[in-house]
């Protein structure tokens, strides 16, 4: 155990390092952060003493020792647009992106269990292959197709007069398909709980609630249908198995048998690939955050990158890769307990 | 009983009604822009955001009125002293959130922090010096003849000298303009606006509370409290709009008008802006746009009636010079002048019938649909056998590739900060010198000193007949010579609810002036 955290720490340091330097390498690449900064009619003259200033002048490799040097002791630099400690930025806006985070995975594993489980159980049944047919559409849609649609139908609301409004059928048609709209479509509002350090909750008011609503179904619709599918096709890989055969003949109950014995190892995949896609959570984060204007991480990036705020770009990477590196530590460490003939550090046992 | 209720209702009324009258600015505005104010510090940055900033919590001595005119703000009145000298009486009794009371003194400081600021020196450079009469009394002072005085002086907004003198705790000057990093006046403020800073959250959002003292107690506003979210996605800023989440919202995409024109819920309120659109065609990389015939070519070939109908639906301006209606350079007589055959035959004459191939590069998120705009006139270049290759790129990337000139045909919009044409050539047409800073955006090489000389004597000439005789003859000269090819002039946009009254506090500058909003 002590090894393999050892190991997994050497680890994390290294992919910091090499992130840092890919990141410092390509800021070339990202623009001239003094365009932001000053305004249009200000002197060649002024940017240059501007960008003396800041060290913008100097050769890369001084650039990087220096920033490498205040990073060992903490310190990941300056934003150039906040003003303050890159590192303290991206705390602020960190809770926002775990809360959002926390709300689509709740209505994945609400969702896909269930409906994953049913339809492993019951292939043939309608229902089952109705989820199967939802699920193929939802996995194919754009995240930012999702919000917009969830924004136009219960934000904004949708009045259908296609059907004739004088006959009590076209009537109750007509309002089945028309939508109030009302719920917030941008932001975390204002109802928000201070817990910590940083950390405003929204999950402590109706207000915050609400407006964790549609960006939290938008993230969750791109991973849902996948999470859905795999937990479907390994439960019926397992339901084939011969100690569910020997449960059965036993006589142990269906319930006991699919959702304590079956389920268990059907787990066992979903968790690895689980941990996998808090990556493409991260991506996908990005443009949620930006069609919702959520002040997350992921929003502050983008915004980092159109201002060519490099310090920030930079320690948003190497935060990024950190939590890649803690996430798929835990996953191993879960697995490890779900299923105990696995070896952490992969040694012979 | 029923007599007894209506004495009782009569009686209300006669009791609300002074209440209503003290609790005027109650209403509550929840508005979005696609951006937030980058620093408290009006000094630190010139740009939109921080002008649009300015005037919500400072007063500047004059501010611009929908006519283009100067109503005074902070300055009670104004003369002209001599050639050089302008004398401004300050209004009495205006006080500061700090509660101090403005004096000449804040001027003299707001001054001098100017003149030191990176951002606003350039602006300030024909001023000499500020003399002090008296408390109330003071006189900007010019190195020479300044037609644009108080073009000038709406950008002075004083600020509470001595809450902005000393050090702070670590020993910083709370004066200092600090580009990088924080400083005091980056996030404290003591302005005379009407609405002083509640909360801030960079990025996130901004809670402006009404000045209970506020000087100007004429002002209609009624607004008390103001809520600021910035929202950068065009679709997400127009949706917060229709779904309710926000009374008032801008800048409004032009896919997006006719859906806010449709709500029955929304206002919408347009007009032509100021900012120039244009291409330069860079003479020291291509030989050919040393000649004025070829110019003239691409001038007939580019057809910016369409563009602004087709790319921009309606929603610009089109453009054959670059100063805007209601600036002093404005030549009423200069029209597009959109001619293929015309371009062609010119093509012919110059002995370019065959065409040649050049590069174009230009912005993608800058200016509105500015990279539908290059495709476009790429397009239009075709058909006088120029090949265009095209390259656009982010706003960040962008800047660097334009001062390198990068290209030989490259996009700019430009506004000039003082709302006055010279602005334009001294930036966009001058010849290009990197000592003294003269056609710093110039990226065409165009260069004309006789025309300069011309922009130069304007620059000194204070009867203003004169001046604008001079400059529309410059825009003439220009659009003859076709030293580059001016597109249009963006549109603004802004909508709102219904109950929210924004027409009357627009303008083309796009400073809302919010302390005077009226909220039904």
């Amino acid at each position: 155990m002590l090894a393999f955290l050892v190991q997994r720490i050497s680890q994390a340091i290294l992919v910091m390092f090499v992130i840092s330097v890919i990141a410092f390498a390509i800021q070339d690449g990202l623009g001239d952060p003094l365009q932001q900064m000053v305004g249009m009619s200000v002197s060649e003259e002024e940017r240059e003493a501007i960008r003396d200033e800041m060290g913008l002048n100097d050769p890369l490799v001084v650039q990087y020792l220096r920033f490498a040097g205040n990073a060992v002791q903490g310190d990941l630099g300056i934003s150039y647009f906040y003003g303050k400690p890159t590192l303290d930025v991206i705390l602020e806006h960190l809770p926002a992106t775990l809360e959002l985070a926390i709300g689509a995975s709740l209505i994945i594993l609400f969702f896909s269990v269930p409906i994953g489980v049913y339809a492993a159980i019951r292939p043939q049944a309608l229902l089952s292959k109705f989820f199967m047919g939802v699920s193929t559409v939802g996995i194919s849609i754009p995240v930012f197709l999702t919000a917009i649609v969830l924004i136009q139908l219960f934000s904004i609301g949708v009045t259908v007069d296609l059907f004739p409004a004088d006959t009590g059928w076209g009537q109750n048609l007509n309002s089945a398909l028309s939508t109030e709209g009302g719920l917030p479509s941008y932001g975390r509002g204002d109802e928000l709980t201070h817990l910590f350090g940083t950390w405003h909750s929204g999950f402590f008011s109706q207000g915050g609630l609400l407006h964790l609503i549609l960006p939290a179904i938008s993230l969750a619709s791109i991973m849902l249908p996948l999470f859905i599918r795999l937990i479907r096709a390994e439960m019926m890989e397992v339901l084939q198995s011969d100690y569910v055969r020997y449960a059965r003949a036993k006589g142990l109950q269906p319930g006991r048998i699919n959702f304590l014995h079956a389920l268990k190892n059907t787990m066992l995949p979903v968790i690895t690939v689980g941990g996998v896609q808090i990556g493409t959570m991260v991506a996908y984060t990005i443009l949620t955050e930006t069609v919702f204007q959520w002040p997350g991480v992921g929003l502050m990036f983008l915004e980092a990158i159109t201002r060519s705020d490099i310090p920030l770009i930079v320690a948003y990477l190497m935060v990024v890769g950190l939590i890649f590196v803690i996430t798929n530590t835990i996953v191993d460490l879960i697995y490890g307990l779900v299923n105990p003939t696995v070896k952490l550090t992969g040694k012979k046992a | 009983m029923k007599k007894l209720l209506t004495a009782f209702v009569g009686s209300m009324a006669l009791a609300a009604a002074p209440v209503a009258m003290s609790a005027e600015a109650n209403k509550e505005l929840k508005m979005a822009y696609d951006a937030d104010p980058v620093t408290l510090d009006i000094h630190e940055q010139l740009s939109g955001g921080i002008l649009q900033l300015s005037h919500m919590t400072f007063d500047p001595l004059v501010r611009w009125n929908k006519e283009l005119g100067f109503d005074g703000r902070l300055a009670e009145s104004w003369e002209r002293i001599d050639e050089n000298t302008m004398r401004f009486k300050l209004r009495e009794g205006v006080k500061f959130h700090s509660g101090n009371e403005l004096t000449t003194k804040d001027v003299q400081f707001t001054f001098n922090r100017l003149k030191q600021s990176q951002d606003f020196k350039a602006i300030f450079k024909p001023f000499s010096g500020i003399n002090v009469i008296d408390d109330y009394t003071f006189e900007l002072v010019t190195s020479e003849p300044y037609p644009l005085l108080l073009n000038t002086a709406t950008y002075i907004f004083p600020l509470d000298s001595e809450f902005y003198s000393g050090k702070t705790e670590d020993g910083q000057a709370k004066d200092a303009i600090v580009k990088h990093g924080k400083s005091f006046a980056s996030t404290n403020m003591s302005g005379t606006g009407p609405f002083t800073v509640a909360s801030r959250q960079q990025g996130v959002r901004v809670e402006f509370e009404r000045f209970d003292d506020y000087w100007d107690t004429e002002s209609p506003g009624n607004v008390g409290k103001i809520v600021l979210t910035p929202i950068k996605e065009n679709n997400t800023r127009v949706s917060a709009l229709l779904s309710g989440g926000v009374d008032f919202v801008a800048p409004v995409p032009p896919t997006d008008l006719e859906r806010i024109r449709n709500d029955k819920n929304s206002a919408l309120v347009t007009m032509s802006g100021t900012r120039i659109i244009l291409f330069h065609m860079n003479q020291e990389r291509v030989e050919a746009f040393k000649n004025p015939k070829v110019r003239q070519a691409i001038a007939h070939a580019i057809n910016q009636e369409g563009i602004a109908a087709k790319i921009m639906k309606g929603f610009a301006t089109p453009a054959a010079q670059m100063s805007p209606e209601g600036y002093q350079g404005h030549n009423p007589s200069l029209a597009p002048r959109f001619d293929v055959a015309k371009a062609q035959e010119l093509m012919k004459e110059a002995g370019y019938e065959d065409g040649f191939t050049i590069t174009m590069m230009a912005p993608n998120n800058r200016y509105v649909n500015d990279a539908k705009i290059a495709q476009a006139v790429a397009a239009m270049l075709a058909r006088i056998n120029i090949t265009v290759d095209l390259k656009t790129l982010p706003k960040a990337q962008y800047w660097p590739e334009y001062d390198n000139r990068a290209a030989d045909m490259m996009m700019i919009g430009w506004h000039a900060d003082t709302e006055d044409s010279a602005n334009f050539f001294e930036f966009l047409t001058f010849c290009p010198d990197a000592d003294s800073g003269s056609g710093q955006y110039n990226a065409g090489n165009y260069c004309n000193p006789e025309l300069d000389a011309l922009v130069e004597k304007a620059n000194v000439e204070t009867d203003l007949d004169k001046r604008a005789a001079m400059l529309q003859e410059v825009e003439q000269r220009l659009y003859d010579e076709a030293a580059f090819i001016p597109l249009h002039w963006q549109d603004l946009a802004w909508a709102s609810k219904k109950n929210v009254q924004i027409e009357p506090i627009l303008n083309v500058m796009n400073f809302p002036y919010l302390g005077d909003l009226v909220v039904e």
